[in-house]
């Protein structure tokens, strides 16, 4: 077993974020006790890439785990995610929500593994990866995966890679939004979601704007 | 100067390989009220997307004109900012962009292009209370993402809620009683009509005259593969309810 290991103990409960290229990430392992509950969030902004390779063991009943990530990949970025995720004993919850945006040539991997064990029942386990192309070159692979051994469980995941909806664009232009503001508030609103999941106030008011100037940038560089 | 505010002339366009327009002249003015009435597959929809700028709908000849501009070099939104408008048959659902958000970068790009300053949220949020409040539409919706869950009806109070947000010169309802139940027709209709005025004029773009029966137009063609075959006032419209459109 790793020694980077986050334990959050039993009844105890964990929010943060982690600024991917500002905060250190001193875990690959994450263990969650009895009514333990963690809301991670993870963040990569352009020109930072990242490999979050992360296990996860929900050991305690009653547990509860929310991990997400936003990443938007510029130039030759590279972001490769892995989350093997056991579920390994009665009534645990986790959700996981990973979005992001692949310009240029940047290179995006998700791997999601959720392992539910036989004895894990009444589990429920809820994954999505949505991406959203906006070059040629770049490319996502998603892998989601579920192995599940007990029979009382909701489990669900989801993924999806796409581009710009071009009748959403071609309505906000209608109404004299212009193209360039129009795929502004398309990216804005796909990422927006896991931004929601900050529960610092301050810290998520400024990490939208972040998300705003980045997504400008995306859009003025071409 | 001109009374006239849109002139469509030898409009020729197709969509891929198929010519759907073939040859439409078309002249409003202010004040007017045009109904386009035709039967499926007549050229109406593409009509309404060659006015507002969609891309995959090939101009081959012809010329419009907007208030003495050359509409068909505008993009899309340089089209709204001059004024015209388009209520969708299908408005778009756009996910995670509330109305308020939607509206607000619409009306702030506009004055962006007329090199004015943003709209101040109080100014801003007076106005869409009051325009809410027009098209009855319910406070909530303001956080609502744009039609996204709206019953048909609600999609088509949007429009004209946004029609009545913009103030367009030139409103173009493109099958806006299409999926309407009654009372929806009388508030999308109502607010048309009290969006009449000398300066302005509207295109109501329709197969059936169920609408026609609460907007009374000055002027009804009938277009058919392609071409106006007909142009008459409003008694026009009984003529087409008893008649058909095999008639012309």
């Amino acid at each position: 077993m790793s020694d980077k290991v986050l334990k959050i103990a039993a009844g105890e409960q964990l929010d943060q974020v982690f600024v991917i290229g500002k905060d250190e990430v001193p875990f690959d392992t994450i263990v969650l006790e009895k009514e333990a509950r963690a809301n991670l969030v993870f963040l990569i902004g352009p020109g930072v890439g990242a490999d979050l390779p992360l296990k996860v063991d929900l050991q305690g009943p009653g547990a509860d785990l929310s991990l997400s990530g936003a990443y938007l990949c510029t130039g030759n970025d590279k972001v490769d995610i892995a989350v093997e995720l056991h579920h390994s004993v009665p009534d645990c919850t986790s959700r996981q929500l990973f979005k992001g945006i692949a310009d240029d040539a940047s290179r995006v991997s998700f791997y999601g593994k959720i392992i539910v064990e036989p004895n894990a029942q009444r589990t429920v386990a809820l994954q999505e990866n949505h991406s959203l192309l906006l070059s040629y070159d770049a490319r996502v692979n998603t892998k989601p995966q579920l192995e599940i051994y007990a029979d009382d469980v909701k489990c669900n995941h989801g993924a999806t890679v796409g581009r710009l909806n071009e009748e959403e664009q071609f309505y906000m232009r209608s109404r004299g939004i212009s193209l360039e503001n129009a795929k502004m508030l398309q990216m804005i609103s796909y990422i927006h979601p896991v931004l929601d999941l900050i529960v610092d106030e301050n810290l998520r008011t400024s990490m939208s704007e972040a998300l705003e100037k980045a997504v400008h940038c995306f859009i003025h560089k071409k | 100067m001109s009374d006239i505010l849109l002139k469509i002339e030898g409009l020729r366009a197709r969509v891929e390989d198929k010519e759907i327009l073939k040859g439409i002249d078309l002249t409003i003015r202010k004040g007017e009220i045009h109904a386009v009435m035709g039967p499926n597959g007549a050229g109406k929809s593409t009509l309404s997307s060659v006015l507002t700028g969609k891309d995959k709908y090939e101009v081959t000849d012809g010329k419009i004109e907007f208030m003495g501009k050359d509409l068909l070099a505008l993009s899309p939104e340089e089209r709204a900012w001059a004024g015209i408008f388009m209520s969708f048959q299908y408005p778009v659902e756009i996910p995670g962009v509330t109305i308020t958000n939607f509206m607000k970068t619409a009306i702030n790009s506009r004055r962006e292009a007329e090199g004015l300053e943003p709209m101040k949220a109080g100014e801003f949020l007076k106005l869409m209370k009051e325009k809410m409040a027009f098209v009855k539409m319910k406070p909530e919706f303001a956080k609502r993402e744009v039609n996204v869950g709206f019953s048909g009806g609600e999609k088509k109070r949007n429009e004209i809620f946004q029609m009545a947000m913009l103030d367009p010169t030139l409103s173009i309802l493109d099958e806006t009683d299409s999926g309407l139940d009654v009372d929806a027709l009388r508030i999308v209709s109502e607010g048309v009509n009290a969006l009449r005025t000398p300066e302005k004029a509207s295109i109501i773009i329709t197969h059936y005259q169920r609408l026609l029966e609460y907007i009374v137009p000055d002027v009804v063609h009938v277009l058919k593969d392609g071409r106006i075959v007909k142009t008459a006032g409003a008694e026009l419209v009984n003529i087409i309810e008893e008649q058909g459109y095999d008639a012309f």
